[in-house]
């Protein structure tokens, strides 16, 4: 056997959280934690709301994320965050940077108001939101960042869900804070940048992550990272960053779009879709590229 | 291989409680690769050192070690992921108890 090159690693190698943790098989948000996680450099808190990451950290006295950790109510994350910030300020901690964790039920809405509020106030703080379209820790019931035409348990197929997904990023861009940006799981070398770029500014930033869930979007647990990329690749999650409110940069280019329908068809619960209600799914995708595309020009 | 499970801490009486809710050891003794139904197993001479199934693991379970990409069996619960990743298609998924 000859020799073989060295392995380079395009992400830190080192790990931060621990295996032996109680994600479903496949996870996103397990493997959104572990980049998020390798891109801290020196001391960092988290602050969880009630989310799937409550569960998949282990019960007490165990803790798989290898950082200190506060668990709190489900609309506290940004409250919270701006308390600890409060805190080691005081106690003259300001390098330890505070990164709160929430779920799209926490984020979206739940938790809504406590982050808008910290936004506004801008404490020095980051937040992520990992997306994976539905309350998926109490049983795949439906949040707003639930997209058109999917199924969960409280929108079953005969009554699916009608309305377009929350646009967060463009909400928390609206509160002109330093930095907001989307990120997805297939991407680490663009997620671990953007959380260390994050981390370097003061203020107020906001991280929105792509995370597929197998066992709620009904996806084969393999297929996590191709429907990661597929839904970057198809213009539905476009992995860009807003400076301050007005400075757009699109972080990952795509040049050759794939349809929609890649996307839906791989996915159990997009199955009843009919080709009128693709086809709205098609439109919608195409005019929010384009009014992306307008912001970026004017940049 | 430089692994270590951790350590189950038992708590019988009050007294064995931390002051503070704070937890006490990480979940390494845990082993999590008791739920896996399929086992993937990395064919080393088609292996390019690409690292790809290491950045895609969610446990993570596959870890770098003499310049190879090795899977750590205790925690690996068979996703597949690295499976269908690896752009040489040289991890191949094999039935357990075969």
């Amino acid at each position: 056997m000859t020799e073989k090159k060295p392995i380079k690693t395009t992400i830190p190698e080192h790990e931060v959280m621990k295996p032996g943790h109680l994600a479903c098989q496949g996870c996103g948000a397990s493997l959104a934690m572990r980049y998020a996680t390798k891109a801290i450099e020196g001391e960092a808190m988290f602050t969880l709301p009630a989310c799937c990451w409550s569960v998949i950290d282990g019960p007490f006295p165990y803790s798989s994320l290898g950082l200190p950790l506060l668990h709190m109510a489900f609309e506290a994350a940004g409250a919270t965050a701006s308390g600890i910030r409060a805190a080691l300020n005081m106690l003259g901690q300001k390098k330890v940077k505070v990164i709160a964790w929430g779920g799209d039920g926490g984020t979206f809405d739940i938790g809504f108001q406590a982050i808008s509020g910290a936004a506004e106030r801008d404490e020095d703080i980051l937040y992520i939101c990992y997306d994976n379209e539905a309350y998926m820790n109490t049983g795949i019931q439906r949040s707003s960042a639930t997209p058109y035409g999917a199924w969960t348990t409280t929108t079953p197929v005969k009554h699916f869900e009608k309305r377009p997904k929350k646009d967060m990023v463009e909400i928390m861009a609206a509160h002109k804070i330093p930095y907001v940006a989307n990120v997805s799981v297939a991407y680490p070398e663009d997620f671990v940048k953007k959380v260390q770029k994050a981390l370097s500014m003061e203020g107020f930033k906001f991280i929105h992550a792509f995370a597929p869930c197998p066992s709620g979007w009904k996806i084969k647990p393999e297929d996590t990272i191709k429907i990661a990329k597929l839904a970057v690749q198809s213009k539905i999650f476009p992995l860009y960053e807003v400076e301050y409110g007005v400075k757009y940069n699109l972080t990952v280019k795509v040049p050759n779009p794939v349809p929609v329908l890649d996307y839906l068809k791989l996915q159990g619960r997009f199955r009843h879709l009919t080709e009128e209600e693709i086809n709205i799914i098609q439109k919608g995708t195409d005019e929010n590229w384009d009014l992306l595309m307008k912001k970026l020009e004017n940049k | 291989m430089n692994f270590k499970p951790g350590k189950k801490v038992v708590l019988e009486k009050l007294a064995d409680y931390p002051l503070m809710p704070a937890s006490l050891a990480d979940m390494t003794h845990n082993f999590t690769g008791s739920w896996r139904n399929m086992r993937p197993v990395i064919d080393y001479d088609k292996c390019i050192n690409c690292g790809t199934c290491w950045k895609f693991c969610p446990e993570p379970a596959i870890y770098i070690e003499d310049n190879k990409v090795n899977v750590n069996y205790y925690f690996c619960k068979g996703c597949g992921i690295c499976v269908s990743e690896c752009p040489k298609k040289c991890i191949t998924f094999e039935e357990e108890g075969k």
